[in-house]
């Protein structure tokens, strides 16, 4: 006796966190129902991990595989009929189709939109187009997170992506509106759409040390300081979209390296702040230079699309690395920046402090985020 | 009397895609009233227009308010071809034609299309004005208010109960027109669906003109059901008991003279009569009392209501006549010429009702039962349907006999169900034969309660098991009889004692005396078709009871198809009863409620399936086991296979004693008080291996002289049987489950519901089927899906599943369909300490409150001497009768916690809130910044439409079997819904198969109901019922049909921690304002 047809509805939508897990990781019904019950024949992974999800459940509710293979297939029917709900969560909100209690509704979408570092590392700076999508076949092997979630997890980002993409203003409050989503992962999503819109290179060897939280405290900092949002919040431009005026300015900057005279008053300024007080003195003094070069450069560079894309190499590159091989400790970095900003405060006829100010604050925020093994 | 509907469309959110080009719609909507019909404006290309329509008016009849149902119809323009529909919206504006349901519809409502399901929703505002006309119910029946909760409703009190009310009225099915054939699928159901709606205005209405006519103003347990007989037509018919109901309100609820209407007052005469027995309660119309004018047939036994069943049918005629003279006109002669007609053929003494105020129940005889086996042929004339209403009586009149035949002057918790295959028709109906108090609370009756107060032994009720669920207070036993049910009976055993006479009983029983009172006899069984009375003295829990049983039949045509069923029918009746008796047995039980007996009928089969509550009755005798016997006594193995059954059989029964927690007292020799049985007496008491059958139907199916209790292995059918007996698994811990309104046994249940639905359709895939493996089959499938239904549930663990609802239908040859209804609901174990021991004082203030309601009744039914003594008797009594129930009103919520409910529902609300505020503060954000960068603004508008409608959160909507809330008081009913749909698919595969399309179905049906109660202002349905779930399936064309009808009661309720604590929602309410004003700030 077979059952052609079996379902079963809730006044309150039933919602099992586990099977729902199970349903986000992208596991067909089979696979969660053999996930669930070690009963099955089974890898040994999987049947661990069958222990852990459902703790002998079969056992403890005197069940059998046919009712947890209903239970799964109407979970996950209903959680087929929520994935389009999901893709507009105030739509989740206003729908009457599921009666879904608030907490719960936080829950799914919370769930939804949550992802795996490791695979948003992975996509950072690449153009959420088609093209990425087919790659990630291979992203998937990389990371360990299964193809289907990896789809899953990419049309999040994409979907995010274009929902903000126009919007104006400050870019984690737009996606916590639309998407309802609590504000530190909504922050992540700003960061993920602020380096898909820019492109930055972060695929590199050098940069592999670098975790996506780094990445995104630098987005973070990149945005709070740089965009339009910051100066005014009905400002012109979409906050994934550096303002345009902004970076034309940093090209003024130039002067600081390319006038021999501010460049030299500059190191002696920064340098008589420090003497004594941080243990790298005299790498500082000999690599002032460089260093300062290698800082004001990056933001001047910052106009050709092309060379946008090299803004973390050449921060690693530059800066990082020469500092991590003279032994910096994060504290020289941090004392060295802060004088280093500062400092043109006192120079004669520099006229750009207040810029000079807001550059370096994401600059100096991203390079001691970096600044780790 | 006109009326004026007026209607306005406000907007629609979330519409489909109707122009693939723009990924728009150019969306307007047509609102049809009768034959009127209006339109908004197009509001071009948006998903979420805004029409804000002017009001639509509709001058209509109040006949056709009460018919028609508001269509309002969503279109997309096409300036080049026919508007595409996008779906509809049918609103019964039914609640509104009574000043105390809604005063106005407003809501959103999903927009439905038989084809692609909810597509969008629309805000919709209703209003009705009715001309204000003294004599404005006269013509209609608006005003009529309608229930389907089968007991009184919570906030209105029964000045008097009429009686049956019954009628059918017939259509084509628009399916099987010839028209059929030439429109679209969608078409046709809508045309079906908008029919039956009508069909169903139309019998409300004429229902509510009977009504009236017996000068009620309500139809309480009101049931309608569609019949969809194919070629030969569709039938709905309704029935329901109607009464005078009065709202209770505090000042007036202990006045019923005041209350009363004038009519009743005219009666008092013939009450007064020098007769103290007369009957008292019914006769406030002439119509009405055919409901108890049948002839006192039999002489009886019983000294204590010999008298009060004496009804003589003089006084109605004459009273009858009078009113008459009064109302004149076509009232005067459906008078006459219902007083000519045999009134016993006509009217019936039945009540749908299955709950009652404590008392008014005197004896219970037993379930009676009758079916019938019908031809369907074409309807010739819809206006006269004639033979579907004779069908009916007939098997009313067979019904009202068997009543008879038992000693009883009702039926109570009747029902009547099709069932339909082909041009085959089942015709059932079932009820309990009942013994009613005419008079209540008479003269004299405060003495004989203090004699008897006197001579109860405090203490002699606390029966409950140590857990002390069941717990009553030291007062109940005076209190009880202050209600004066009868001298003799007191409460909680006096439904028990046999209404037929002992010495000219209608089927061999077994008599005992009265474990309770000693007094009266009761039978060893009883079976019922009603809730379990509130006094009812219980021992343990109850549980769910099914017996399932199959049968193969031929398949043939018309006359011999009809008559093959006919004779399997008695047959499964026997089978169905002995199985309920051995499990009942099984459980160590001894009484049935609830007990539904559904026969459905197939190609070629036919199934049984009846349930029931079991539960051990304090008032009769301990059942005895089950033995077993084998046919060879000689043979070893044979024995020894024989002995070990037994020993599992002894086992189950032991461990179902533990696990329902029936350990009854032992038989109380030391009570002083009770009356000491004889000798004889005695020894028949300890007689309890013998059995009896209550259950009277045209076969009898009491086993005749054998004892019952044997089950006799005589060959391999036998063995099955008594292995079928233990499979029943047992609910795994921490459920209990029952298909009554309450678990018995159960006390402190917490807020936290949970209705369901489940539908399975399973595949009989024998070859060559036998009975055997049928019942094997059919019963797996019972099986399996309550154990499912357990594991689904298990988060709410404790819990009780109640009203569990079966339905089985065989939709084709090898297909059984089953689908459940009922609702779990959470309860406290721990609590069941505490509320033993809690402060008797608070429950009963909350039974005393719970009283008000509940208690009227009785006491109205005596009006005229409660009218004519001074006030503080009645106010005495009503005291005391709340104390005695106890029982009901802790079970309903006195032991919830409600600290912990609140706790939830803060965090409930300020997760709204919270939500609301993050909202509202991004909508805030972005209108100043709007305004301040006005050039800019397009990407914010188009950013500001999504959060701006978010702020309406969607209003959460109980809904529940039941007829009450836990922890909840029902404080208004704003009108019944009653909604029928239909969902077709063409694409069934792409929408997930059957049990994808079903799903979605079943949650939109949900979703429908949910949306037309919070339009009507309210926050729950009670007494949700599907009454019918017909699914269809092609799946070689890839198509599917399903039809679904749901009814409930819309209602608003408040929690009980609110009512009690009302500064709490208070500054819940004024913080989330002020929330969200600081929030503008930051």
């Amino acid at each position: 006796m077979s059952s052609d047809l079996d379902v079963f509805v809730g006044n309150t939508t039933l919602i099992d966190e586990e099977v729902y897990r199970l349903w986000l990781d992208g596991h067909s019904v089979a696979e969660a129902v053999s996930l669930v019950s070690p009963v099955s024949p089974l890898s040994p992974v999987a049947e661990a991990v069958a222990r852990r999800l459902r703790g002998g459940v079969l056992e403890r509710e005197g069940t059998s595989v046919a009712v947890l293979q209903s239970d799964t297939r109407d979970h996950y029917r209903t959680f087929q009929m929520l994935e389009r709900l999901l893709h507009a969560p105030p739509r989740l909100l206003q729908q009457l189709l599921f009666q879904i209690p608030p907490e719960r509704q936080a829950l799914l979408v919370q769930r939804y939109y949550a992802f795996d570092e490791a695979l948003a590392r992975e996509l950072l700076g690449k153009k959420l187009s088609k093209g990425t999508k087919k790659e990630l076949d291979e992203v998937s092997a990389r990371t360990g997170v299964g193809i289907r979630s990896c789809r899953r997890q990419f049309d999040n980002f994409k979907r995010v992506f274009k929902a903000v993409e126009e919007l104006r203003g400050p870019l984690a409050e737009n996606i916590q509106q639309l998407f309802l989503l609590p504000p530190a992962l909504a922050r992540d999503y700003a960061a993920i759409v602020f380096f898909a819109n820019s492109r930055f290179e972060t695929g590199k060897r050098r940069l592999q040390f670098l975790s996506f939280g780094d990445f995104a405290a630098c987005a973070q900092s990149m945005m709070a300081h740089w965009s339009q949002g910051a100066l005014a919040p009905e400002a012109a431009d979409p906050d994934g979209d550096l303002p345009k005026s902004f970076l034309q300015d940093l090209k003024e900057l130039k002067v600081l390296v390319s006038d021999k005279d501010l460049l030299d008053q500059h190191k002696s300024l920064v340098c008589s702040a420090l003497r004594g007080k941080i243990s790298v003195y005299n790498e500082l003094e000999a690599n002032f230079k460089a260093l300062s070069r290698a800082l004001v450069n990056v933001g001047g560079k910052l106009t050709h699309a092309r060379d946008v894309r090299d803004f973390f190499v050449d921060l690693v590159e530059k800066v990082i690395e020469p500092c991590r091989s003279d032994k910096w400790s994060p504290g020289d970095l941090r004392l060295f920046l802060t004088h280093y900003t500062a400092a043109p405060r006192n120079l004669p006829g520099f006229r750009h402090q207040a810029l000079w100010e807001r550059y370096m604050a994401a600059i100096s925020a991203c390079l001691l985020r970096m600044y780790h093994d | 009397m006109p009326g004026k509907l007026k209607v306005k469309i406000v907007a629609g959110r979330h519409l489909p895609v109707m122009d693939r080009a723009s990924d728009l719609t150019d969306a307007f909507v047509e609102v049809k009233f009768g034959n009127t019909t209006f339109k908004t404006d197009v509001y071009p290309k948006s998903l979420n227009p805004q029409w804000n329509s002017e009001w639509f008016k509709f001058e209509v009849d109040d006949e056709e308010l009460q018919d028609e149902p508001l269509q309002i119809t969503v279109l997309d323009h096409d300036t080049y071809s026919a508007n595409d529909a996008i779906g509809k919206v049918y609103i019964d504006i039914d609640p509104l034609l009574y000043s105390e349901a809604a005063t106005v519809i407003s809501g959103w409502f999903p927009i439905y299309d038989t084809i692609h399901g909810i597509r969008g929703e629309i805000n919709v505002v209703v209003k009705v004005d009715l001309f204000n006309d003294l004599n404005r119910f006269r013509q209609s029946s608006c005003g009529v208010k309608f229930f389907c909760t089968t007991s009184i409703p919570k906030c209105y009190r029964a000045v008097v109960i009429h009686g049956f009310v019954e009628e059918l009225v017939v259509n084509e099915d628009p399916e099987y027109q010839w028209i059929d054939r030439i429109r679209t699928p969608r078409a046709s159901n809508e045309a079906r669906q908008r029919l039956i709606s009508l069909m169903s205005g139309e019998l409300q209405r004429k229902i509510g003109l009977k009504v009236l006519e017996m000068r009620g103003n309500a139809v309480v347990g009101y049931l309608q059901c569609f019949d969809l007989e194919g070629e030969s037509g569709l039938v709905v018919r309704a029935i329901g008991t109607a009464c005078t109901l009065d709202k209770l309100s505090n000042t007036s609820a202990f006045l019923p003279a005041c209350n009363s209407p004038s009519k009743e007052m005219k009666e008092i005469p013939f009450n007064e009569d020098p007769n103290p027995n007369t009957y008292s309660s019914g006769p406030s119309t002439p119509l009405k009392n055919q409901t108890y004018s049948f002839s006192p047939s039999k002489s009886y036994s019983r000294q204590s209501s010999s008298s009060d069943t004496d009804l003589s049918l003089t006084p109605k005629t004459g009273m009858g006549s009078g009113s008459a003279g009064k109302e004149g006109g076509p009232f005067k002669t459906l008078l006459r010429q219902q007083t000519q007609s045999a009134l016993e053929q006509r009217e019936f003494p039945f009540f749908t009702l299955t709950a009652f105020p404590p008392g008014f129940l005197l004896h219970v005889g037993g379930v009676v039962s009758a079916r019938s086996v019908k031809l369907l042929d074409r309807i010739h004339n819809p206006d006269e349907p004639e033979t579907r209403d004779a069908w009916w009586a007939e098997i009313r009149q067979e019904i009202k006999s068997h009543a008879k035949a038992l000693g009883c002057h009702a039926v109570v918790g009747y029902s009547e169900s099709t069932s339909i295959c082909e041009e085959v028709c089942i015709l059932s109906a079932s009820g309990t034969a009942a013994v009613l108090n005419p008079r209540f609370l008479q003269d004299g009756t405060m003495e004989g309660c203090l004699e008897q107060r006197l001579s109860w032994q405090p203490g002699f009720f606390s029966i409950g098991s140590e857990k002390g669920e069941v717990d009553f207070f030291p007062q109940s036993q005076d209190s009880s009889s202050l209600l004066g049910i009868e001298e003799a009976s007191p409460p909680g055993c006096g439904f028990c004692h046999i209404p037929y006479d002992e010495l000219n009983m209608p089927f061999p029983a077994h008599l005992t005396y009265c474990y309770n009172c000693r007094k009266q006899k009761v039978p060893d069984v009883l079976f019922t078709t009603i809730d379990l009375p509130v006094e009812a003295i219980v021992v343990g829990k109850g549980c769910l009871i099914q017996a399932r049983l199959c049968r193969l039949k031929k398949k043939a045509q018309a006359e011999a198809n009809a008559t093959s069923i006919s004779n399997l029918l008695p047959f499964m009746e026997y089978e169905v009863h002995t199985q309920l008796m051995n499990k009942l047995k099984l459980r160590g039980m001894n009484a049935l409620f609830g007990l539904r007996i559904q026969i459905t009928v197939g190609e070629n089969m036919l199934m049984g399936l009846a349930s029931a509550t079991g539960v051990y009755l304090a008032a009769l005798p301990t059942p005895g086991g089950i033995q077993i016997a084998g046919k060879t006594p000689n043979d070893g193995t044979y024995e020894q296979h024989i002995s070990h059954m037994q020993k599992k059989i002894n086992d189950t029964i032991a461990k179902n004693k533990e696990l329902y927690e029936i350990n009854p007292p032992e038989l109380p020799e030391e009570i002083i008080g009770s009356p000491i049985p004889e000798p004889r007496q005695r020894s028949r008491l300890l007689r309890s291996q013998s059995e009896s059958s209550d259950e009277v139907t045209e076969l009898d199916l009491s086993h005749g002289k054998k004892d019952a209790f044997v089950l006799e292995i005589d060959d391999t059918d036998a063995m099955e049987d008594v292995h079928s007996l233990l499979t029943d698994v047992p609910p795994p811990s921490g459920f209990y489950s029952c298909n009554t309104e309450i678990m018995p046994g159960i006390n402190n249940w917490t807020p936290e519901i949970q209705m369901f639905t489940a539908v399975r359709v399973s595949r009989l895939s024998n070859i060559n089927p036998t009975n055997q493996t049928l019942n094997k089959n059919f019963n797996d499938l019972c099986e399996n899906l309550l154990k499912s239904l357990y594991f689904k549930l298990r988060s709410m663990v404790p819990c009780c599943l109640c009203h569990v609802n079966f339905t089985v239908a065989l939709p084709e040859d090898e297909l059984v369909q089953i689908a459940v209804t009922a609702v779990a609901i959470t309860y406290d174990k721990n609590q069941a300490l505490q509320a033993n021991k809690a402060p008797t004082e608070k429950s009963q203030q909350r039974a005393s409150t719970d009283n008000e309601e509940q208690l009227q009744f009785p006491l109205e039914l005596s009006s005229d001497p409660l009218s004519s003594q001074p006030f503080s008797p009645a106010k005495e009594a009503l005291e005391g009768a709340s104390s005695h129930t106890g029982i009901p009103a802790a079970q309903r919520a006195t032991s919830v916690d409600y600290s912990s409910f609140a706790d939830r529902c803060n965090s409930w609300i300020e997760l709204i809130k919270l939500k609301a505020q993050t909202i509202r503060r991004g909508s805030i954000k972005t209108t100043t910044s709007l305004e301040k960068a006005s050039p800019l603004a397009e990407g914010y508008l188009r950013h500001r439409s999504v959060p701006s409608g978010t702020n309406s959160t969607v209003s959460v909507v109980k809904m529940t079997p039941l007829s009450f809330l836990p922890g909840a008081k029902i404080t208004k009913y704003l009108g019944i819904i009653n909604m029928f749909f239909i969902r077709e698919t063409t694409s069934l595969r792409e929408e997930g198969g059957v049990s994808g399309f079903l799903h979605a179905f079943i949650a939109e049906v949900f979703a429908m109901v949910r949306a037309h109660v919070a339009a009507l202002g309210g926050n729950a349905v009670v007494s949700y019922i599907m009454k019918q779930c017909v699914f269809m399936e092609n799946p070689n064309k890839n198509q599917a049909q399903c039809l679904i009808n749901v009814s409930g009661d819309a209602v608003i309720f408040v929690r009980e921690s609110e009512l009690e604590a009302l500064p709490v929602p208070a500054p819940a309410a004024a913080a989330q304002p002020a929330g969200s004003a600081g929030d503008v700030t930051t």
